[in-house]
């Protein structure tokens, strides 16, 4: 789907990209600013460790400007970019020798049995909630708990917001792979938050603008 | 079609995508109509999704952007792009 505000942002991307090509090169700086945190969580979904999520994320920004001139039109900047960030963060994974490890961890998971948690009690969450430290932090466990492959595609589709053609083509994987490792992530986070999040929202019931809040 | 629960859940997510066929869709909706636990599951997994989209949840690290943009400098300073 191509809104006319993507059509927009991506002539502005290609004016950018033509005039740092031209010689230009400080505008690179305006080119990836919009895309600064979703290359940081790109690199953070696979590496888990802040400093050297950020050691990639710098990496894959510098790479994207020594190799512009191979981006072609066909894709989307930020989708050439976030998978920049991937090759860049596998690339690393590999010669710690992490890749195999995880990839043993992943086997038989895209076809494991599923119990969701079933708590009829927890319908419905205030964002308000999120200005606490606790709540972001069991968020930020959960997501770190997936195993490698299910956490790629949750960063970028429901943390980045990509498409799910957009996340196949940036991991390189079918679009039918995706929609399978996004359910089973979803679920298995519903699984371990559910439970989580209504213990942490009911335990502050008095306190501040939850009380205001019925469903809780 | 008559769904038990099992089989709902296998749809929640494409049920959230908006990508389910017709027909399963509406299968889909009349079990949770009557159902309180798929429904549930149904409301929580949504709001997971919500909750981990808020760019408040992952924030950046303090000066992320600063020490980016002043290793961009060096480089731009010296470096163009590589020819195509
Ligand atoms: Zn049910």
């Amino acid at each position: 789907m191509t809104t006319p505000a993507a059509v927009s942002r991506q002539e502005r991307e290609s004016a950018l990209i033509a005039a740092i090509l031209d010689g230009d090169r400080e505008k690179f700086h305006d080119l990836i600013r919009p895309y600064e945190r979703q290359v940081y969580l790109t690199a953070l979904s696979l590496v888990k460790n802040e400093t050297e999520a950020e050691d990639v994320a710098q990496e894959a920004i510098l790479r994207a400007y020594r190799k512009l001139a191979s981006f072609r039109g066909d894709a989307k900047f930020s989708t050439w970019l976030i998978a920049i960030t991937l090759n860049e963060a596998r690339t690393r994974l590999r010669d710690e020798k992490r890749v195999l490890l995880d990839s043993l961890d992943n086997q038989n998971l895209e076809n494991g049995d599923y119990t969701p948690a079933a708590l009829t009690d927890w319908r419905e969450v205030p964002l308000e909630a999120l200005e606490r430290l606790e709540i972001r932090a069991l968020l930020g466990q959960a997501v770190a708990a997936l195993p490698a492959a299910f956490r790629e595609v949750v960063v970028l589709r429901d943390m980045e917001e990509l498409s799910v053609n957009e996340t196949a083509e940036a991991l390189g994987i079918s679009i039918a792979l995706v929609k399978v490792r996004l359910h089973r992530a979803r679920l298995l986070l519903q699984k371990r938050l559910a439970p989580q999040l209504r213990i942490e929202l009911k335990s502050r019931k008095k306190s501040g603008i939850l009380q205001r809040l019925p469903w809780f | 079609m008559v769904l038990k629960c099992r089989h709902v859940w296998d749809h929640i997510s494409d049920y959230i995508e908006g990508t389910l066929d017709p027909a399963v869709r509406a299968d889909v909706e009349k079990h949770l109509a009557h159902c309180e636990i798929c429904s549930a599951v149904l409301d929580s997994t949504r709001n997971v999704i919500i909750l981990i989209a808020d760019d408040r949840v992952f924030e950046l690290p303090v000066d992320f952007s600063k020490r980016l943009h002043a290793r961009l400098d060096m480089v731009l300073a010296t470096e163009s792009p590589e020819p195509g």
